[in-house]
């Protein structure tokens, strides 16, 4: 318990200090965080893994991938 | 005389100078008007295609109690048309229908009857449709309908999103979700009730039968928050709160106790999970970038997890790049699970599917994705991604896993 809360705590400050140092970044300056490889997301390839690692794993979720339903999975 | 003829004369001079200026500032915010504001019908721009063959091996099936071949083949298929239009009041508007194809083969399978005679083939359909709204603000409203058949299981989902752009650069998205499932009451050949219609196979059709099927639900509420830090940096986080009640269960998995007698596999009729999920990405030099990723989960059935995954994209060309990754996986055991034959028959609840038991495992491999001007190989492809991965958990179990993306864009 007292781990949990003590990584939460240090997640939270670290979001914190991110979110105070970011810096406003015009469309025109976005050339490199518009990348396809710097999208926040998984891969259109990287689909069916994900639905492999839910049917082998008890975790899933929090990926954009199945969090349970839709298939005879966990 | 003089000066007021030449005052009259300039005025008149004034007078026609400004009705000209008038009309062109007419023109030009016409034209400007309609430079931003062009209304566009409904018309297909993207199609995606994601193939996938996958195999996998191993000794702990679920459906021999514990033990016995996991042997599995699956090819899967999908293609995905988005179509995308505009309005002349700055709305964007986007439909996106789905349609997937996945055949599989599983050896374990022919187990679910005593003598191994049942099929060990089944093939899975899965359409979807999604419409989405952006207003001039960027800001995003979605709905979609799923459907999922096989032969023991039925699915129908909606899901509706809201995303929100922040002045400080930040994305916030709220989704919820929710999956009404039938699960066919398919039981070992030994353990059906006496009343029930045999039937041969657990993945093909059995010759007309009436089965029984009985419902699972699956409720998902998910916040996520994107934030850009810098011109080479950006991370989210995303919060899942899944609720899932019914039958959670898979009715031809076998459980075997301490005194040899097997019985169906019995779980909890209520799940809540709860993942947690941070993602950070970054340029680290003009062409390597480190893409991130933890999780952190957990759930009332007793399982922990952490996931931890990096992948490093190196751009060989502007349009061609190599992504060597590693993902690393630990899970606790649930509270229900126990191997082949340590199960009591005292006990409420009972599984011995290693999904449920403590292990660790690693997923390695490299992806290449190609997206040059002018089409891949010039061709209409626009952008192609390759990606190899193997899989090997501590419990046995090993796969591989190839897939194929390619993206057709006008």
């Amino acid at each position: 318990m007292q781990k949990k809360y003590t990584a939460f705590s240090l997640l939270t400050i670290c979001l914190l200090a991110t979110n105070s140092s970011c810096t406003i970044v015009k469309e025109y300056q976005k050339n490199k965080l518009n990348d396809a490889e710097m999208a926040l997301s998984n891969r259109k390839v990287e689909k069916n893994e994900l639905n492999f690692q839910s049917y082998r794993e008890g975790a899933s979720g929090a990926n954009a991938g199945k969090t349970g339903g839709g298939c005879g999975c966990n | 005389m003089k000066k007021i003829c030449l005052t009259v004369i300039g005025l008149y001079i004034l007078l026609l100078n400004a009705y000209s200026q008038n009309q062109k500032d007419s023109l030009k915010l016409s034209v400007k008007d309609s430079a931003v504001y062009i209304s566009k019908p409904l018309q297909l721009e993207e199609i995606n295609l994601v193939s996938s063959y996958y195999n996998q091996n191993g000794h702990h099936s679920a459906i021999t109690g514990g033990i016995g071949t996991e042997l599995v083949t699956d090819i899967s298929n999908g293609i995905d048309l988005n179509f995308k239009g505009a309005d002349e009041e700055g709305y964007k508007y986007g439909l996106t229908a789905g349609l997937g194809i996945d055949y599989h083969t599983a050896a374990s399978s022919a187990y679910v009857s005593k003598t191994g005679a049942s099929s060990t083939g089944g093939t899975r359909i899965y359409p979807s449709i999604s419409y989405s709204e952006e207003d001039k603000n960027g800001t995003v409203k979605e709905i979609g309908l799923y459907y999922s058949a096989e032969f023991n299981y039925h699915s129908f989902g909606i899901d509706g999103s809201y995303l929100k752009k922040l002045s400080n650069g930040g994305e916030l998205t709220t989704k919820f979700s929710t999956y009404f499932d039938k699960v066919k009451l398919i039981y070992p050949s030994e353990l059906r009730p006496q009343t029930a219609i045999v039937v041969s196979s657990a993945s093909s059709g059995g010759g007309g039968s009436s089965i029984p099927s009985s419902p699972r639900y699956t409720y998902t509420g998910t916040l996520s928050y994107a934030q850009t830090i810098n011109q080479k940096m950006q991370a989210s986080i995303t919060l899942d709160a899944v609720g899932q009640n019914g039958l959670l269960s898979l009715p031809f998995h076998r459980v075997y106790f301490t005194d040899g007698t097997d019985n169906v596999e019995t779980l909890p009729s209520f799940r809540f999970k709860l993942p947690v999920g941070l993602r950070f990405n970054f340029f680290v030099t003009d062409n390597v970038i480190l893409r991130t990723y933890y999780r952190f989960y957990t759930d009332t059935w007793g399982i922990t997890a952490h996931t931890a995954s990096l992948e490093i994209p190196v751009k060989i060309t502007p349009f061609l790049s190599v992504s060597p990754f590693y993902r690393y996986y630990i899970q606790t055991a649930s509270t229900y699970f126990a191997p082949y034959e340590v199960h009591s028959k005292q006990d409420s609840y009972y599984t011995s599917n290693y999904a449920y038991s403590a292990f660790n495992s690693s997923y390695f491999g490299a992806g290449i994705h190609s997206a040059p001007p002018g089409g891949v190989w010039k061709t209409a492809i626009t952008t192609m991604d390759i990606r190899y991965g193997h899989y090997t958990q501590t419990t046995g179990l090993n796969s591989n896993t190839i897939s194929v993306s390619l993206q057709f864009k006008q």
